[in-house]
């Protein structure tokens, strides 16, 4: 059911891994609908973007849009990532069955709360970038 | 290849398939028409019948054959509710039943009959008492299935059917799970209507059957002619019927064979689990089981990625993970027995055969735990679990 683009990124995941102390962190999704995305950058004082690491709970799907997505906004400028849509990362991963769509939204939106984090850090404002939804349920913790 | 998904579907045993050949090449005749041909398929269909009919203590007119399981539910609670819809309007069943007799039951929610939907226990345990709580002076079917697909957990259905009988209430359970692994007899259970399909016993896929007790009366399911007695039309799946005969008879000579090396490996394969991968959970009832059924929810990952990690290494297991099933919903099952939603997301299935050995189940422990491990270490869950309690291990 899936691409071998995608069975390669899940089965060797690109950037598993947090960031300590990272420029920006973001976390989207619910344990409701079984994936949560974690997004780290690490963002020089250029705006470029030198590193991306992911921790992920999901299916096949939610692993590999992640790890293409770190992929694809490295070495990027803040603005640039921006760019980094859900629509790229799908296209980067030779496609993705119809029911796995959100898993590549929830890769775009986690990389935005990224951004938004790293804002807020420092004290910017990114134009065209848009707070992230609050998307985590709330005392549903393990 | 490690098949571990027998709950889903079975291997057709070579005896079936052997005894089914003869029905597509040689004797393809048309069991209505009156050549020679035609009788040959036709005195193979009833003998199945009369086979299956003795297995269950019924008799042979009071079997149907169906396209599966899932059309013996639909016709069975359909029919059995409008059959006694003057009578009354109100339905019993559970939460974990299969979907074919969850929906059936809110499509009839539709057209004014009222369903009480029992919760189950911790294990999937029907409640006696909220059923006979739950029962109304207009309660005109209750439908509970003999043991669940999922967790495997077997419902105490003799104590139901005696119920249901005291109470002049239509019994039915969908015994799909139980049928062909476990002895189950209609008089017994004082079931009404049961459902049950060939190919969860290494029989065909596409036949199945309905038992109607005598003296029950209920609308014809396919209209069009004369086959089944006028209640299901349409030309015998003849080669299908003849399969299904054939896996009874199977089924019955192996089965005490078969429940106990099934039960031994499961119990072995639940003990490896359990001392071997941290933060499970076994799903289902301990001893009132399947023999079959193993089901844990491992926590912090999720059930399709370890599902595609353990299909990678050539073992095949289901999980009730919403990403399985096309919805954002994990199982209904899991949910009733009152897993979380990141606990239901992360389970897994495996469903056991007698051919299945030790060393089969030492490669999936293996696989499975590091598959666990792998997931764990990516999943933000469990980061968050370790950093609230420090190192963790013991902790839970």
């Amino acid at each position: 059911m899936y691409s071998e683009k995608v069975m390669d990124h899940f089965q060797n995941p690109r950037n598993v891994g947090e960031i300590e102390n990272a420029s920006g962190v973001g976390t989207v999704g619910n344990a409701k609908c079984g994936d949560i995305m974690r997004i780290f950058l690490d963002i020089d004082e250029k705006g470029v973007i030198r590193g991306a690491k992911f921790k992920t709970f999901g299916c096949g799907a939610a692993v590999a849009t992640s790890s293409m997505a770190t992929e694809l906004v490295k070495g990027k400028t803040v603005e640039e990532a921006l760019q980094v849509t859900n629509q790229a990362v799908m296209e980067a991963l030779d496609g993705l069955p119809p029911v796995k769509v959100h898993c590549s939204l929830l890769a775009e939106e986690a990389i935005h709360a990224a951004l938004w984090d790293y804002a807020e850090k420092q004290g910017i404002v990114i134009e065209g970038l848009e707070k992230p939804r609050a998307d985590i349920h709330e005392g549903e913790e393990l | 290849m490690i098949y571990l998904d027998n709950a889903a579907t079975t291997r057709t045993a070579p005896e079936v398939l052997e005894a089914m050949l003869p029905y597509f090449t040689e004797n393809y005749g048309n069991p209505s028409a009156i050549h020679s041909l035609g009788t040959a398929g036709k005195k193979a269909v009833n003998r199945a019948r009369r086979t299956i009919a003795a297995a269950i203590g019924a008799r042979p007119e009071e079997i149907y054959f169906t396209s599966g399981g899932s059309e013996a539910d639909n016709w069975a609670v359909k029919a059995a509710a409008e059959s006694r819809s003057e009578k009354g309007r109100h339905i019993i069943t559970t939460k974990i039943e299969h979907h074919a007799v969850l929906h059936t039951c809110q499509s009839l929610e539709k057209k004014g009959f009222e369903v009480t939907y029992l919760d189950v226990d911790a294990d999937g345990m029907v409640c006696l008492q909220a059923l006979r709580d739950a029962i109304r002076p207009d309660t005109i079917l209750i439908s509970i299935m003999s043991a669940n697909n999922e967790i495997g957990t077997i419902e105490p259905i003799a104590e139901i059917g005696e119920l249901a009988r005291e109470r002049g209430i239509l019994f039915h359970t969908d015994a799909v799970q139980v049928f062909g692994q476990l002895p189950i007899n209609v008089e017994e259970i004082k079931a009404d209507l049961l459902s049950a399909s060939a190919h969860k016993l290494n029989g065909p896929k596409g036949v199945g059957m309905l038992y109607v007790r005598t003296g029950v009366r209920l609308a014809p399911f396919i209209h069009g002619g004369a086959q089944e007695r006028a209640m299901r039309a349409g030309t015998e799946n003849v080669p299908g019927i003849v399969g299904f005969g054939a896996a009874v008879e199977r089924a019955l000579r192996i089965m005490k064979e078969k429940e106990a090396r099934e039960r031994e490996l499961r119990d072995y394969l639940i003990r490896r689990i359990e001392t071997e991968i941290p933060y499970c959970r076994l799903n289902g009832h301990r001893e009132k089981r399947l023999p079959g059924n193993v089901n844990f929810s491992f926590l912090f990952v999720e059930g399709e990625s370890l599902l595609i990690m353990l299909d990678l290494k050539e073992i095949c297991a289901s999980s009730g993970s919403a990403c399985t099933s096309g919805s954002l919903d994990p199982s209904h099952v899991l949910l009733a027995i009152g897993l979380k939603h990141e606990e239901a997301h992360g389970s897994i299935r495996f469903t056991l055969s007698e051919e299945n050995t030790r060393e089969e189940l030492d490669i999936v422990v293996e696989e499975l735990r590091r598959g666990v491990e792998r997931m764990r270490e990516m999943s933000p869950l469990y980061e968050d679990f370790l950093k609230s309690h420090g190192d963790g291990r013991s902790a839970v």
